[in-house]
């Protein structure tokens, strides 16, 4: 069996599930946001539910229109701490928050071997810890929020296996945005990516969140990287729990198997209007930008911000720019001030904002207009995603974001940090 | 039986596209269905006549999991989908909220802008009225056609909920 079909096993009672089989699945964590959870509570109320299947594994996450950014947004985040609160359900707002997908793994809410979904897309994010986490709309997570489970169909996996040792300011976010440019937004439909080689055993935590966050631009139903001494040392001191480890049992267990040697790879840019429209930042010249935006839950961990730092240390962010920077939590907030990043930050003349999901998802803090192009460390730069529907977005890694930032166009970071 | 006007789309049409998130705190689908495919196409919402088909070729449905995007298809007047291939979020969402899925690629190969569709849901058949052909849409597999009959995933799930009850008694 794969690493996948192992864990979603574990989760049904049945000893062998095979790829293409549905399922009912057990769940360890639901997870929606602002955006999604009111739904899921109309659903809830509808089938008449007295309670959740266990409280503390129900999560709502306040980040894409958080904070408040009109009156409907006030008024629906409020209803959801109500909800909440009657139901006794994990409710994350101001206090200690932040982006959900940055939030559950720093808090120890997920852990290698669980079933996770969420109303987002992004819920595949996990799968770096090894678990098996997949986005849902808001009625499959009113079901599984009152009975426990939720249906699945079994998907089969492909094998990525990424050879060489990355060069400086190659990142996790380059290696997914390449593999995207290579398969296509649809490469991997209704699949698992199992994302294992060099590359990625050399790869920080924060890059494997970036790649497993991204499947889901290539179609996937997740992304998975599989447990080894980073994965554990990350979960130290963010849990007790006692958790599960597997591993695919062979090769021939993948649908197919996919070989990258990416020791040369350079920093990789998506043109717009797709994730899969990729090239390497070598490849496009004097493409100017009006705004930066360096954050979110594909780069929004305390990494990403050593990135930028390194780049924007002592320099000035471009006087026609916009450089928006977002940490995806108060954790990494605050771990970013005392590592002195804020001070290179604002000192370089970029705006730090709370985290949120706002730009990326075109709310607010950084809206586009007609004309406008940015460049950007989120995941997705279709038409009309962070604001008019004649903008640009360009998607890069948060070293190429700074360093664009200063010159105000797509720049390569080794041509602004000697 | 559903019959319409085809309005054809390419591939990747994106739930950006289908609906953009800053309408995502709306709820009345004939609100949302006024903003359907803004982004792309902006006069769509006008153009639309109720019972008409969109036709895309593949992933239709690609990007967020929000469910309003296929609410928004439905507040628009559409009654169904045909394309090559559905994106897996967008297929859960729109079989809970009850917007009829075609996969079938000849019917996308041959069917063009204003051309009349005839669905038979039942049957899985879809007619090319305009052309006068009829192509088989690739069936659910079983479990998803036991959903659908009853009603969606919530009343699936209550039904079930409601005999495990009478058992328990």
């Amino acid at each position: 069996m794969t690493l996948v079909e192992k864990i979603l096993s574990a989760h049904t009672g049945k000893k062998e599930v095979k790829a293409g089989e549905f399922l009912n699945v057990k769940v360890d964590m639901v997870m929606a946001s602002d955006l999604t959870a009111h739904i899921a509570a109309d659903q809830f109320e509808k089938m008449g539910a007295k309670k959740p299947f266990d409280s503390q594994k129900v999560i709502f996450v306040m980040d894409h229109f958080f904070p408040n950014k009109d009156v409907a947004a006030a008024e629906q985040i409020k209803r959801l701490r109500e909800f909440s609160k009657k139901y006794g359900i994990l409710f994350v707002e101001a206090v200690d928050g932040g982006i959900e997908h940055v939030y559950l793994p720093e808090k120890g809410l997920v852990l290698p071997g669980d079933v996770v979904v969420g109303a987002d897309s992004h819920t595949c994010t996990y799968g770096a810890l090894g678990a098996f986490a997949t986005g849902m709309g808001s009625t499959d997570i009113a079901v599984a929020m009152v009975t426990g489970e939720i249906w699945m169909k079994v998907p089969q996996t492909i094998k990525f296996n990424y050879s060489g040792k990355l060069p400086t300011w190659v990142t996790g976010k380059d290696l997914i945005l390449y593999t995207i440019g290579r398969i296509t937004v649809d490469g991997a439909l209704y699949m698992a990516m199992e994302f294992t080689g060099e590359a990625i055993k050399g790869l920080s935590m924060e890059g494997r969140f970036t790649m497993a966050n991204m499947s889901v631009e290539a179609g996937a139903k997740t992304g998975i990287v599989a447990v080894d001494e980073k994965t554990k040392a990350y979960i130290e001191g963010r849990s007790t729990r006692p958790y599960n480890v597997y591993t695919t049992d062979s090769e021939a267990d993948y649908a197919a198997i996919v070989d990258y040697d990416v020791s040369r790879l350079e920093p990789q840019v998506a043109l717009p209007h797709s994730p899969d429209n990729v090239c390497g930042i070598s490849e496009v010249s004097n493409i100017r930008v009006d705004q930066v935006v360096i954050g979110s839950c594909t780069n929004g961990r305390l990494e990403d911000f050593e990135y930028a730092a390194r780049v924007l240390r002592n320099k000035k962010v471009h006087p026609d720019v916009r450089c928006i920077v977002i940490p995806g939590s108060q954790e990494v907030y605050l771990a970013a001030l005392r590592a002195g990043f804020i001070e290179v930050f604002i000192s370089a003349g970029a705006i730090v904002g709370p985290p949120t999901c706002g730009p990326c998802v075109g709310g607010h803090i950084g809206i586009l207009a007609a004309g406008e192009r940015c460049a950007s460390t989120t995941n997705r730069n279709f038409i009309g995603r962070m604001g008019s529907p004649r903008s640009e977005i360009y998607l890069v890694n948060p070293a190429v974001a700074a360093a664009s930032a200063i010159t105000g166009r797509l720049t390569n970071p080794e041509e602004v940090v000697k | 039986m559903i019959r319409g006007k085809v309005h054809k789309f390419g591939k990747n049409i994106d739930t950006d596209a289908i609906i953009a998130s800053k309408y995502a705190n709306f709820s009345d689908p004939l609100e949302l269905g006024k903003h359907c495919m803004e982004n792309i196409d902006p006069d769509f919402g006008k153009r639309v006549e109720k019972g008409d088909i969109i036709v895309a070729t593949t992933n239709f449905g690609c990007g967020s999991s929000r469910e309003i995007a296929p609410m928004t298809i439905k507040g628009a007047g559409i009654s169904a989908v045909v394309a090559k291939s559905f994106a897996r979020i967008f297929f859960r969402n729109a079989i809970n909220t009850g917007l009829p899925l075609l996969e079938c690629a000849e019917a996308v190969e041959m069917s063009e802008q204003g051309d009349v569709l005839e669905i038979d849901l039942s049957m899985g058949t879809i007619r090319n009225v305009t052309k006068n052909l009829v192509f088989s849409a690739v069936p659910y597999p079983e479990f998803i056609t036991e959903l659908i009959e009853a009603g969606g995933l919530v009343e699936y799930v209550m039904k079930k909920m409601e005999e495990d009850n009478k058992k328990s008694k």
